[in-house]
């Protein structure tokens, strides 16, 4: 855990990917993030295009931050939580403003957890924290390996507590994490956080 | 921080196309088009970004390629079903009272909004009498959109959206199966004029009552927003409607007080009436 500390002051904004497994992971994390966080959130869950989503719903009740669906072109504000809607990517531009596509999935995937931390570990290079959550393929490998090149904090979900292990593995696979924690120590990592 | 040579070679090529061709990409949302572009020279056997801007600037048929690989989304018929049936519902009535309509879909890329859009006004009777404009920057997407050919596989999701935007034909009536491909109504075309438009170069070119415009927008950046949809307020009538992506918003760009919410739901406006102020 060496630096973490001093890692973690820096952090503007975090990054999560996950799919299969990940809203129950959620479930542990939102609530732990602090009242006051000075960071950002961006979330990219897979889920089935015909599903309005209800993440926001689910999860604004169980966060102290504000909770939203991303919106082109909205500039971030700190300490709010943003989720990918459902058929978009979601990625981000200087501002930072938040940013919509529709461009062809990845990894089957649109929004894709590679995009946004692509585009994040772009805008906030060192500054960035991204964690891989349960999921059933390899979309966030590439991203995440793109924010640890870029100087960020990562943090993998570890694969044996994850209900679906194949995304944390792929990014592992792919890159060193700075931390592989399960889901109460990633929980307990985010309580810290300025 | 040092400027990357990706960023480097990036902002060249698209003033390199902007020089030689006039085409704009330098109010593209910068984050979608950097993605775009950092895939692209592998796409067209280039090690960098620079080699692909010399292949550019020197076969000039590498320009048309790239364009449709930089512009075209993927798109479908009646994608959003209910941005369809919200227009039938609530702006279709109003239609109605115009001898004769104009429709401009902005952007519209192979054309899937187009059709859409022509099958929905002769289910309701206005196509005899409506002219829709399709515009789009790319040549070669608009002969594509032209065409009206799609792939056969396309049409089991397509029938699916026509049916939940509140369809009341089969949408077998308006074309023809054959290898593999869906062929549109040929008829159409009496009422469609495809033609090369520029958001970012060109100005006005018609006076309409319905501008149809979506997923185009996002992958502008604010300025470049602002100035497309200043067109469209140009371009509309009295009280003429707007119609953008479901997830796109006027809420964040200079124009956000020209439009009242006709249903926002399914991002759909109308311009504001000039002497109610505002």
């Amino acid at each position: 855990m060496r630096g973490a500390d001093a890692i973690k002051e820096r952090i503007d904004a975090i990054v999560v990917g996950g799919s299969a497994g990940a809203v129950e992971a959620l479930a542990i994390l939102l609530p732990a993030l602090p009242r006051h966080l000075q960071a950002a959130v961006f979330i990219v869950l897979h889920l089935p295009r015909e599903h309005p989503s209800l993440l926001v719903e689910i999860f604004r009740s169980k966060c102290s931050l504000p909770v939203k669906e991303a919106e082109d072109k909205e500039p971030v504000q700190a300490g709010t939580v943003y989720f990918a809607p459902p058929d978009y990517h979601l990625l981000l531009d200087r501002g930072p403003q938040l940013s919509l596509s529709v461009d062809e999935p990845v990894h089957f995937s649109r929004p894709s957890v590679d995009v946004l931390f692509e585009s994040a570990a772009d805008l906030y290079g060192a500054r960035l924290m991204g964690i891989i959550l349960s999921g059933a393929n390899a979309d966030g490998a590439a991203g995440l390996a793109a924010v640890h090149g870029a100087g960020g904090l990562t943090i993998v979900q570890e694969p044996g507590s994850a209900q679906v292990p194949v995304m944390a593995l792929s990014a592992l696979e792919r890159s060193p994490a700075d931390f592989v924690l399960s889901l109460e120590q990633i929980a307990a990592l985010l309580r810290t956080l300025p | 921080m040092a400027v990357s040579n990706i960023d480097i070679e990036l902002r060249l090529l698209i003033d390199a196309i902007y020089l030689k061709y006039h085409h704009d990409f330098r109010g593209y949302a910068p984050a979608s088009l950097k993605r775009r572009l950092t895939l692209a020279p592998s796409r067209f056997g280039c090690q960098t970004l620079s080699q692909l801007q010399d292949k550019v600037l020197h076969e000039p048929a590498t320009l048309s390629e790239l364009l449709s690989y930089l512009t075209v989304p993927v798109t479908e018929m009646f994608r959003d079903p209910s941005y369809f049936r919200s227009l039938r519902e609530k702006v279709v009535p109003l239609l109605r009272t115009y001898p004769s309509l104009r429709i401009w879909v902005a952007g519209c890329s192979t054309g899937e909004e187009v059709y859409s859009l022509a099958i929905l006004l002769r289910e309701e009777g206005l196509l005899k009498r409506a002219l829709i404009y399709a515009t789009d920057i790319n040549p070669q997407t608009l002969q594509k959109a032209a065409a009206g050919v799609y792939a056969a596989d396309q049409i089991a999701s397509f029938t699916e959206n026509h049916r939940r935007s509140g369809g009341h034909s089969s949408l077998s009536d308006y074309y023809t199966a054959a290898y593999g491909r869906a062929v549109f109504d040929k008829s159409f075309r009496q009422h469609i004029v495809f033609s090369d438009h520029s958001l970012a170069t060109d100005s006005v070119f018609a006076e309409v009552q319905l501008i149809s415009c979506r997923n185009v927008l996002i992958y502008f950046n604010r300025e470049l927003q602002d100035r497309a949809i200043g067109l469209f307020h140009e371009a509309l009538c009295h009280k003429g409607f707007l119609g953008i992506g479901i997830k796109e918003s006027l809420r964040f760009g200079a124009h956000a007080d020209a439009f009242i919410d006709v249903v926002p739901e399914d991002r759909i406006f109308q311009k504001r009436d000039h002497r109610e102020g505002g």
